[in-house]
């Protein structure tokens, strides 16, 4: 199944000869170029549909494929990740990536499969919430490495304590869609690499460019911290700098649970497929075993519609049969699949990790209720920074994920990408137009938690624009943008308090002193007297009236709210008012250029490495 | 800041250090009167205050929906519309601040006894609010606008807050007057003319011998200059005035006494154009702004003389002196024939219309065509003969 049929109209040619009379070549002639192609001839020619279009962004793909199989594999492992990238600059054009993990590491007669060939894994034929998905992402990047550099992917792995590390140089070929060995040695002196007894080292020299800024390998391990806040990563720049992104939380995250798929979610040439390959012999069984929520009355009911029953023979099941038992499948109304196997970031987490990422003074987040697609349970989280340093006059951010991995490319292709459009943010206090993102100081967090995420393309992107999707997220994104309004609305009118305030407070020394000096009452007790009446007609003024202009007390439910979070200290101090007071200090320099992360005292610590490493 | 003209600031400070030199402005009963009602005015600011409440002071609209025509007065009076000016309010706590900056502004120099000009007071008013870098005044016109306000609130003339304003409108003919003690031959005037002053109250003018049987008013010093050349009052025994355009209040003032002391009739010469229909207006009924004062100003008798839209035609005048109407005066023009002391009077309907019609405008000076001295020797002598004039 690991190949692609060459010569997209292989239909057997019989004729020997044109009929009319034309030259060119026979079908004889072209059976003889006709021949299978490996898989990984065909992606090294297409290496752009997996992300390695060009040097930047080959860099942050090989990266990414890495750090996301070390979160997978220490995820499955019950293990909390502590994951280092380092990347060293060869020369101009060439880097040297290494990714390590404390994973439970690989055992020997693996490696190659799992390093050396494309589409080899163990998450494609499994229904299960992984950040990998179709076992090609690593083994590209080590392909991709092989053809700009020539030098082999380097595997230490080591898989227990007792165990010494083991080091494999592989060397991937194409055309066979394998890898070959070219050295393979015990190396206990490696085990210093493993301080937890276990754990993958992968390094692979390719071309690539190293630039800040967005797409950039920085913004993906950035984001990834964010979406991962139980991890911990270290990341060695090119520039020899260390970047800590520091563990936000201890807590595991609970284990994904994998389920059967859906028999709505199944494609008829999937289904033929399950049938050639099942070890149950009766329909009926079959339909109970291999799929979530069929029951027998439910496997009996498609039976029926199909014209077969329970019982009949697997073996006796043709084309046909298949067919009519696809068409029943969509018939049948089938309990939707568990959601249970769904495993959210959590709105605490998701808390957490923008607040350690983004220096912004408003946050919130929600964990969306799961709905299914095509068969597929998903659910859509929403996270949300506003303010702070954020920069107030260009277009909002949306960082998109699916299960916790940053997309960072083809941004406008993504449902979420779409659902955030089509919110209508003026209703929270944002300028939108038409057809575009709204302005302000906002960053949108979007993420997809499935067992199996719909790309757009093998590069994993952009999510497929499915309804469901889109409407989940858009629902997710109204219920925090609708806790954004209220902050909005409320600093507002804490804002026309404060404006009213001061032209009355202003005008009060003057009226006082002019009263004084025309009746001669004491100008200080005017003062004093004006004073406390400013302040109460400010209230008043200011206060909130329900549908029947009763006073509300305080329209805020923010304060007893868990999934909000406002940091008081970074709410930049408001716009000084023309002709205004000179004594207001100017709000403090907001960071606009370049990453929205503000980098002074965040939760994360830069500092040079040691020279004797 | 900017200053608007200091040859206006110029006269004005040098004028009230002549008057200071004798005691200036309201005295004795009047003065005490003024004074009592600014006191009141504080006194109320302060008792709210110290209630702490919202303090506000009640100013009467000046504007034409709180103007109304009294037909058997035929002149324009203030009706009881005010408006309440809160502290606390956004929209007028600036002005309320600036209500009671100038009332203390008045105070203060109704007991030193002195004079001001508007533009005196304004400067006098004028500082930085503390703690701000905000001023009390922008302008000029913001003060002038806020003692107008004070003037109808505390029911009081401008003349009695000891203000006045720039000095405007000149006087020649026969007659003598009593300005401030001064006597003044207005026959004896040369070419510049008895400048009017702002405050033209008997407590500061008084009439001697007057000869005059009528006064001419003219609307600009131009035209009057042409008149006085031609030694027109000396000729038809009258005197001869004019107001720079809309007459400020002195000349008003002077013009009502000259007709309600003297019995002179008014007649006046200006412009054919929405601009000269209402300077009409106001010296006859008064003005919609200044409704409160009308009958201590309006002349209800006073008579437009010209020039006319039919004038053009009846004195051959060329296509060269027609000034195409625009937007603007069209709009006024029917503004001016709706307001109810022109709706019932049928000439002025007429004049108007035909001016509409005519789609042109025309200046006294359009006369001077026919001939330098058309207007003074064949023009207005010929209507005051034939009585051709309008009411």
């Amino acid at each position: 199944m690991a190949s692609i049929a060459a010569g997209m109209d292989a239909s057997p040619k019989t004729r020997s000869k044109p009929a009319d009379g034309r030259r060119g070549a026979t079908a004889e002639e072209m059976a003889q170029k006709q021949r299978e192609i490996s898989v990984s001839e065909f992606f090294a020619k297409n290496r752009h549909l997996l992300g390695f279009d060009n040097p930047r962004k080959a860099l942050m793909t090989a990266v990414k494929e890495a750090v996301d199989n070390a979160l997978d594999a220490c995820e499955e492992a019950h293990i909390l990740p502590d994951i280092r990238v380092e990347l060293l600059q060869r020369s101009e054009s060439r880097f040297k990536v290494t990714v390590r993990d404390n994973g439970p590491g690989i055992v020997r007669q693996q490696i190659e499969n799992i390093f050396g060939r494309l589409l080899y894994g163990s998450k494609f034929h499994r229904l299960k919430m992984s950040r990998g998905q179709q076992g090609i992402g690593i083994s590209a990047a080590g392909m991709y490495g092989l053809m700009t550099t020539g030098q082999p992917v380097l595997i230490i792995s080591k898989t227990s304590k007792k165990k010494p590390a083991v080091e494999v140089l592989l060397k991937m070929d194409t055309s066979k869609n394998r890898a070959d060995v070219v050295s393979e040695t015990e190396h206990p002196e490696d085990d210093g690499l493993f301080p937890d007894g276990h754990g993958t080292q992968v390094s692979i020299e390719m071309e690539g460019r190293y630039q800040g800024g967005r797409q950039s390998v920085d913004e993906y391990l950035d984001q990834t911290a964010i979406a991962n806040p139980h991890a911990r990563i270290t990341f060695v720049n090119p520039s020899n700098e260390t970047i800590e992104f520091k563990r936000g939380t201890n807590e595991h995250p609970p284990e994904a649970k994998e389920i059967l798929p859906h028999p709505k979610g199944i494609e008829l040439g999937t289904l033929i497929q399950m049938v050639e390959r099942t070890e149950r012999t009766q329909i009926g069984s079959f339909l109970q075993e291999e799929f979530s929520r069929v029951s027998p009355s439910v496997a009996k009911e498609i039976c029926e519609r199909a014209g077969v029953t329970n019982r009949t023979w697997i073996k006796q099941v043709g084309h046909k049969e298949s067919e009519a038992i696809y068409k029943a499948i969509q018939e049948v109304r089938i309990m939707a699949p568990p959601t249970d196997c769904l495993v959210p970031i959590g709105t605490k987490a998701l808390l957490s990790g923008l607040l350690k990422g983004v220096r912004a003074e408003f946050f919130t987040a929600c964990t969306r209720p799961a709905d299914v697609y095509r068969g597929n349970p998903f659910l859509i989280e929403i996270g949300l920074a506003y303010g702070g340093e954020l920069p107030k006059d260009e277009l909002i951010r949306v960082i998109r994920y699916a299960n916790r991995v940053p997309l960072l490319y083809q941004q406008s292709a993504c449902a979420s990408f779409k659902a955030v459009l089509e919110t209508a943010w003026r209703n929270y206090g944002l300028s939108q137009s038409r057809a575009s993102l709204p302005e302000g100081p906002l960053v949108v967090m979007v993420h997809m938690a499935s067992v199996w995420v719909p790309f757009t393309s093998e590069s994993k992107e952009a999510i497929a624009d499915y309804d469901e999707i889109r409407k989940e997220m858009k629902l997710g994104l109204q219920e925090v943008g609708r806790k954004l309004g209220i902050y909005m609305r409320r600093k507002q009118r804490m804002r026309h308090e404060g404006e009213r305030r001061s032209i009355f407070e202003r005008y009060i020394g003057e009226i006082a002193q002019s009263t004084e000096s025309i009746t001669g009452t004491a100008a200080k007790k005017v003062y004093d007297s004006l004073m406390r009446v400013a302040k109460r007609k400010t209230e008043e003024a200011d206060a909130v009236l329900d549908d029947e202009g009763r006073r509300v007390k305080d329209e805020d439910p923010l304060g007893k709210d868990d999934s909000v979070v406002i940091m008081e200290s970074r709410i930049a101090a408001p716009p000084k008012e023309a002709g205004g007071d000179d004594e207001v200090p100017p709000a403090k320099g907001a960071k606009t250029q370049g990453s929205l992360f503000g980098e002074d005292d965040a939760p994360r610590s830069r500092r040079k490495r040691g020279s004797g490493n | 800041m900017a200053r608007k003209s200091t040859s206006a600031s110029g006269s004005a400070s040098s004028g009230s250090e002549s008057e200071t030199r004798r005691t200036a402005g309201a005295t004795g009963k009047v003065r005490e009167e003024t004074l009592g009602k600014i006191g009141s005015l504080g006194k109320a600011v302060a008792k709210t205050a110290l209630a702490e409440d919202d303090p506000f002071v009640n100013v009467p609209m000046r504007t034409i929906s709180n103007t109304s025509y009294n037909e058997k007065r035929r002149l324009l009076e203030m009706g009881d519309a005010t408006l309440r000016r809160n502290l606390f309010n956004t929209a007028q706590a600036r002005k309320f601040m600036q209500t009671l900056l100038l009332s203390k502004g008045c105070k203060d120099l109704l007991e030193a006894q002195k004079t001001l000009s508007l533009r005196g007071m304004y400067y006098k008013s004028l500082h930085t609010i503390a703690g701000t870098k905000e001023k009390t005044f922008e302008d000029q016109e913001e003060s002038d606008t806020i003692l107008e306000d004070i003037e109808v609130a505390l029911t009081t003339l401008r003349e009695n807050l000891n203000l006045f304003a720039k000095k405007r409108g000149t006087m020649v003919g026969n007659i003598t007057v009593i300005d401030n003690g001064d006597t003044i031959d207005c026959r004896r005037m040369g070419t510049g003319g008895y400048a009017i002053p702002s405050i033209c109250e008997p407590s500061v003018i008084q009439f001697g011998k007057c000869e005059a049987k009528f006064v001419l008013h003219v609307e600009k010093d131009t035209v009057w200059s042409r008149f006085n050349e031609d030694r027109f009052w000396e000729k038809h025994n009258c005197i001869l005035t004019e107001g720079s355009g809309q007459p400020p209040r002195g000349v008003r003032r002077l013009l009502y006494r000259l007709n309600h002391e003297l019995g002179l009739p008014n007649i006046c010469l200006l412009d054919c154009d929405p601009w000269g229909h209402y300077i009409y207006s106001v010296i006859k009924q008064g003005s919609i702004n200044l409704a409160f004062e009308s009958q201590r100003m309006a002349i209800p008798d006073a008579k437009y003389l010209g020039i006319r839209s039919a004038d053009y035609t009846r004195c051959e005048l060329s296509d060269d002196v027609k000034i195409a109407l625009n937007d603007r005066d069209t709009e006024r023009a029917k503004q001016i024939a709706e307001y109810p002391w022109f709706a019932g009077k049928k000439h002025w309907q007429k004049e108007i219309a035909l001016m509409l019609r005519n789609g042109f405008k025309m200046e006294v000076e359009s006369l001077i065509t026919k001939d330098i001295s058309y207007v003074t020797e064949v023009y207005v002598p010929e209507r005051l003969k034939a009585k051709d004039w309008i009411d």
